[in-house]
Order: structure tokens, then C-alpha cells, then sequence
């Protein structure tokens, strides 16, 4: 009998152990989220909402021209979102401002947050942003117009075959706290 | 939690009827309604796979409507991963494991009890889920946000029974962990446990790792339906691609979870016909913890196309190729250990020879798709359906029937109708080559899976494999005959059937009596 208590508690250790191994790959699961935001910070994919530091030897390469066309999307908001412009062309390696305009259609005060994306998709690394209404959250008093802009830079590394471009932001609501 | 250990006495008293069922403490019991609740499952997923064919017997809509017709896929993956292929191998776990390593029952035989009556309710809510309004979940069975995001009642009903079949999943493991460490018969040393025991310990350690992050990925994805959170709502600035890594962070060891004891069942067979031990037994034993430790390191190999720096994508490609190494060990041991063997072809040799030979073609079609570029081709295309339908049909589920038909004379004490199950062999192995052999030319074609309609140029070899898998379905059923009428009759089977069986549970009587080696047994 003494032998048989003897591998009942030393069962109930094991459960014990492996219990608590559990909880901690519960929380490893969430742990994730955070490790997968510090990689994607290190190693800079998918840095769409920080700004791009500029190189100052960029060249303009003059040969070429690339045709930006510029979208703008509202998702579930009472929101008028538009570029002033459709379209822009521009030589690879100069810098460029776009302006978008914002209208809260609402009577109330609304936070939204745009996200950008990309077409094609490998556009997204010769897309150099300095300044963009995206970095930060967007807060409109009901009737509120704005106008924001865009500075960004082509790398002229971009492929020759790539003649068009489309960038396009999509505003979403944060809720109220966000 | 209160963990109540189950000292038996020396007699067989156990509630009769119903109350035996739902109170059992045995794992001779439990293990026995493991098997019947995963062939139950095995069915319910088999008449949602024939719902499919027959969608699919000829191009356009004819039967299923589009949104039932991915609710049949959804659910038909859900169930046959969490509702067939594992409860039967916990089940075999259950009924082999204490026998063959020398142990009176499980470690924890109430905790067994409740993780077993936790399935049923699992169950039910996922076929329930298809009468809510909305109908059942129908983003896949990877239930990839944002689809997953949206759908209604029938995603929370999902996303409730993975909760629990997690926690029944865990609970096992645990109980078989602690079972194999702590209970051996004396003299039995790790080195010496037969290979189905091995294969199931670091099974179990593989589903401790990974069923809990599976938990914590459905409760971010519960808790962004309904409690405001954005973990991989875009909107809120989350992101549907980490949903993807933290799921195939479980996904792919889920994978090795489904085949290492099927591994162990044929290690088990193969020598038994071959009359010969296991070739490389120790080589057997490290090719096994080393599948399981690269499973954890290639995940994002299912997911080539969400936009991965290269270098990613190289990691992953060449630790998912490495993976063949290890898988190749077992292969050519299995192959020298029946090399000059004296063999017979008994049914449960026979699935395992069509186990080897298949599973191989399900692992080299796998490799192709470890290839970066020819698995963007391929990607959610019928090749990646024929993969996996070669690893875990004519894999896990073949090893299963393999396993049943081996142990079926020391559970029942009667042998099972060689003839017949023979022709379910033949008949399994014929129509499954014919409903999926045929998917790989389908998938290299460009045919997208999980669309209820295609374009005409498909039309042949979809028939050739709707055939194939109705022919697959009815074969099954002959199955379930075979069993049941091994159940209520048939020639008394020996103590030791198979005169090659060298393992403990053959030095039981047949049928293996309802308490065994309450004295354990010595080893030398």
C-alpha cells in the first residue's frame, strides 16, 4: 500500500508539472503577438505606419517616369475620404507631395486610423514615406474637412518594368479609447 | 482540480448498462469508447466528404448550394482531424498503452473518464452548428480570419468545441505522459518500451507544446468577434497573418500529432509478420523525437504566399525538406526489418505494407510542395488535397485500421473474418488510389480547392474521383460489419494470435481480462 501512495504522489507531481506547462503555452500563444510585433519592427517588415528614413544620395533617375495613381477607401464610417488628385507622375528618386481630403458627414466626433496598401505588392520596399497622415490617428469634429498630405520618394532601385503604381489608403474607426 | 486516483480491488464489479458507460474509470472501457465515438465521427465526416464528391461528380451547382458546400469542407476537416483521426488514436492509447507497458490502468482514470465524455459534447456542437441561423462555419478548417471574423452562431459553436476538444486533448496527453514515465513494470526502461509507446509519449509531449497556443489562437479569435479586441482585425490595427503563424505554430506539429502513432502501430506490425525485431530500434526511437522537434520549426511552410521575405521562405523550405531525413530512417527500417523476414500477409500486414507504400507518395508529394515556387503554384490547388489526403487517409487512418484489426482479437478474445477484411483492404486501397491519385493531376491543372463548381477541362478525372471516394465510403461500412460480427462471434482467438507479437499485451489471456497487471509484470 505505502508503494502504491508513493507512485500516487509522485503521479500527482507529473500532473502538476505538466499543468502548469500547459498555462504556460497558453500564455506562450499570446506571447506571440508582441514577439511577432518586435520581429516585424527589427527586421522592418511590414513597418507601413512608420516613417522611412530618407537616404540623402538618393539619385533622380530622369530616364524614367512612374504613373502613381492614388485611391482612397472608407470602411464602415461615416467618412468622405478622396486624393485632390487621381493620378500623379513622377521620376523615380524625386520627392512628391499628394494631398487627401477627409469630411466627417457625422454629428459626431469620430477617430479613424488609414491603412495603406500597396499595388503591386513589392512596391512597399522602394516606397519611401516621409510624412503621411497614416502615422498617426486621425480625430474629426462632426462636419470637420481636412486636407492631409503624403511626401514620399520612389526608390530608383524599383524594377524597369514597373511603369505604374497604385496607392491606396483605406480609413477604418477606432473605437472610442483607441 | 481534484485528481482522485482509482486503486481497484481484486474483482470485476462495475455498474451494468448505461452507468457502466458514463462512470467507467477503466481504460479498457474508455479506450473502447474512443473507438466507437471516432468511428462515429470517422462516418459523420464520411457522409460530409460524399456530400462533396457528389457536388463535385460533374461541373456546376447541382446538390449544395455554395455556402453549404464550404460549410461541408469546414466541418468535414474539423471532424475528421479532431472528431476521427485523434480520439482513435487516443483510444488506441487508452486500450494498448497500460498492456503494453505492464500498468494496472491509466495514471489518472477519472481525468480519463472526463476527457473522453468531454468529445461528445464537442461533437454535438459541431453538427448542431449546421441547423443555427447562418449555418455552420464555412471559412475552412483553418478558419482564417477575416472569414472567421464574420460568420455567425456557427463560428462561436466552432470556436467553442475546439475549446473543449483541446482541453479533452491536453487532459490525455497529460494522463498518457504521466502513464508511461511513472508506471512502467519494473525492468522496463525507456529503451526497452515497445515503439507504439514511444511514438505515443512524445505524441502526447507534442500536444501539451501546441494544443494549449491552438486554445489561445481561438480565444483571441472569440474574444475579437465579441469583447472588442483586435488581434488580427485589420480595422483595428491588427493583422490576419499572425493568425496564420500563431495557427500553424499548432497546425504543423498537429500534423506529426495525426501520423507518429501511426508510426508506432506499424513499428508494432511489421516486425510481428515479419517474425523478425524491429530493424534499428534505436534509430527508430531518435527519428521520432527528431520529426517532432523540427515539426515545431516549419510552420510558415503554409504560407509561402502571404508576401515572406525570402530568406524566411528558404528556412522554411529547407527545415521542411529536413524533415524528409528523419522520415526516410523509418521508411528504410521498416523495409529492412521485413528484408528476409519470414512474412505473412495477414489484413493487419496488408495495411501496413499499403500504409508504407502510400504514405511515402503522400511524403514525396510533400516534399515537392516544400519547394517554394512550385508550392506557390500549387497552393490551395487539389495537389495540396492529394497531399494530405496520402498522409493522413492511407497514413493515419490506414495505420488505425492496421491497429484495430491486430489488437481486435486481445480485446474481443475472437478473430475477426480474415476474408472479409481482407476485401476491405483491397477495397480501401483500390478505390482510395482511384478517388485521390487523380486530384494530384487535378491540382497540378490549376483546379482551386474548397469551389463547389470548375471549369469544364476537370469535368473527367473529378467523375473518376467521385467514384472513387463513394467507392472508398461504402467499403468502410464493410468495416464496421467485420467488427461487429468479430464482437458477436467468430473462432476464439489464442492468447497470442500472431506468432510473432512479442510485446506484453500478448502474455494476457484473450479477451484481455477487465483488470490487468494489477501485479506487474518483471522485465529482465
Amino acid at each position: 500500500m505505502t508503494q502504491s501512495v508513493t507512485k500516487t504522489n509522485t503521479n500527482v507531481a507529473m500532473l502538476k508539472k505538466l499543468l502548469v506547462f500547459t498555462v504556460v503555452m497558453f500564455g506562450f500563444g499570446y506571447a506571440l503577438v508582441p514577439m511577432y510585433e518586435r520581429f516585424c519592427e527589427v527586421t522592418g517588415i511590414n513597418n507601413l505606419l512608420q516613417p522611412d528614413v530618407l537616404d540623402k544620395n538618393i539619385k533622380v533617375d530622369m530616364t524614367r517616369m512612374i504613373a502613381i495613381e492614388l485611391d482612397a477607401n472608407v470602411r464602415g464610417m461615416p467618412w468622405k475620404f478622396k486624393p485632390l488628385q487621381a493620378s500623379v507622375k513622377i521620376h523615380p528618386g524625386e520627392s512628391i507631395e499628394v494631398m487627401y481630403e477627409i469630411r466627417n458627414d457625422s454629428d459626431q466626433e469620430i477617430s479613424g486610423q488609414a491603412i495603406p496598401s500597396y499595388s503591386p505588392r513589392l512596391l512597399e520596399k522602394y516606397l519611401k514615406k516621409f510624412e503621411c497622415f497614416c502615422f498617426t490617428k486621425q480625430v474629426l469634429k462632426p462636419g470637420e474637412v481636412r486636407q492631409m498630405p503624403v511626401k514620399f520618394v520612389i526608390d530608383p532601385q524599383i524594377p524597369v518594368d514597373i511603369n505604374t503604381v497604385t496607392i491606396s489608403y483605406t480609413f477604418f474607426a477606432l473605437e472610442p479609447g483607441m | 482540480m481534484a485528481v482522485v486516483q482509482d486503486v481497484h480491488g481484486h474483482h470485476d464489479h462495475h455498474p451494468s448498462g448505461i452507468m457502466r458507460w458514463v462512470t467507467t474509470t477503466n481504460h479498457k472501457d474508455i479506450g473502447t469508447m474512443y473507438l466507437w465515438f471516432s468511428f462515429a465521427m470517422f462516418l459523420t465526416g464520411g457522409f460530409l466528404a460524399m456530400g462533396i464528391r457528389a457536388e463535385l461528380f460533374m461541373p456546376g451547382i447541382q446538390i449544395l448550394e455554395p455556402e453549404l458546400f464550404n460549410s461541408f469542407t469546414t466541418l468535414h476537416g474539423l471532424i475528421m482531424v479532431f472528431g476521427a483521426i485523434m480520439p482513435a488514436f487516443v483510444g488506441l492509447a487508452n486500450w494498448q498503452v497500460p498492456m503494453m507497458i505492464g500498468a494496472p490502468d491509466m495514471a489518472f482514470a477519472r481525468m480519463n473518464n472526463w476527457s473522453f465524455w468531454l468529445l461528445p459534447v464537442a461533437g454535438s456542437l459541431l453538427i448542431s452548428s449546421f441547423f443555427v441561423p447562418g449555418g455552420a462555419a464555412a471559412g475552412g478548417w483553418t478558419f482564417y480570419p477575416p472569414l472567421s471574423a464574420q460568420g455567425g452562431l456557427g463560428v462561436d459553436m466552432m470556436i467553442f468545441a475546439i475549446h473543449i476538444l483541446g482541453a479533452s486533448s491536453i487532459m490525455g496527453a497529460i494522463n498518457i505522459i504521466t502513464t508511461i514515465l511513472n508506471m512502467r513494470a519494473p525492468g522496463m526502461t525507456l529503451m526497452k518500451m515497445p515503439m507504439f509507446v514511444w511514438t505515443w509519449l512524445i505524441t502526447a509531449y507534442l500536444l501539451v507544446l501546441v494544443m494549449p497556443v491552438l486554445a489561445g489562437t481561438v480565444t483571441m479569435l472569440l474574444t475579437d468577434r465579441h469583447f472588442g479586441t483586435s488581434f488580427f482585425n485589420a480595422a483595428g490595427g491588427g493583422d490576419p497573418v499572425l493568425f496564420q503563424h500563431v495557427f500553424w505554430f499548432f497546425g504543423h506539429p498537429e500534423v506529426y500529432i495525426m501520423i507518429l502513432p501511426a508510426f508506432g502501430i506499424v513499428s508494432e506490425i511489421i516486425p510481428t509478420f515479419s517474425r523478425k525485431p524491429l530493424f534499428g530500434y534505436s534509430s527508430m526511437v531518435y527519428a521520432t523525437a527528431s520529426i517532432a522537434i523540427l515539426s515545431c520549426v516549419v510552420w510558415a511552410h503554409h504560407m509561402f504566399t502571404v508576401g515572406m521575405p525570402a530568406v524566411g521562405q528558404l528556412f522554411f523550405m529547407y527545415a521542411t525538406m529536413l524533415i524528409a531525413v528523419p522520415t526516410g530512417v523509418k521508411v528504410f527500417n521498416w523495409t529492412a526489418t521485413m528484408w528476409r523476414g519470414s512474412m505473412t500477409f495477414e489484413t493487419p500486414m496488408l495495411f501496413s505494407i499499403g500504409f508504407i507504400f502510400l504514405f511515402v507518395i503522400g511524403g514525396f508529394s510533400g516534399v515537392v510542395c516544400a519547394i517554394v515556387p512550385i508550392d506557390i503554384q500549387v497552393q490551395d490547388t487539389y495537389y495540396v488535397i492529394a497531399h494530405f489526403h496520402y498522409v493522413l487517409v492511407s497514413g493515419a487512418l490506414f495505420a488505425i485500421f492496421a491497429g484495430v484489426y491486430y489488437w481486435l482479437p486481445k480485446w474481443c478474445g475472437r478473430m475477426y473474418d480474415e476474408k472479409l477484411a481482407k476485401m476491405h483492404f483491397w477495397l480501401s486501397m483500390i478505390f482510395f488510389n482511384v478517388a485521390f491519385f487523380v486530384q494530384h493531376f487535378l491540382g497540378l491543372a490549376g483546379m482551386p480547392r474548397r469551389i463547389p463548381d470548375y471549369s469544364l477541362q476537370f469535368a473527367d478525372f473529378n467523375m473518376i474521383s467521385s467514384i472513387g471516394a463513394f467507392g472508398f465510403g461504402l467499403s468502410q461500412l464493410l468495416f464496421l460489419y467485420i467488427v461487429i460480427k468479430c464482437i458477436r462471434g467468430g473462432e476464439k482467438a489464442a492468447d497470442k494470435p500472431w506468432d510473432g507479437g512479442t510485446t506484453l499485451e500478448w502474455t494476457l489471456p484473450s479477451p484481455a481480462p477487465y483488470h490487468s497487471f494489477e501485479t506487474p509484470p518483471v522485465i529482465k
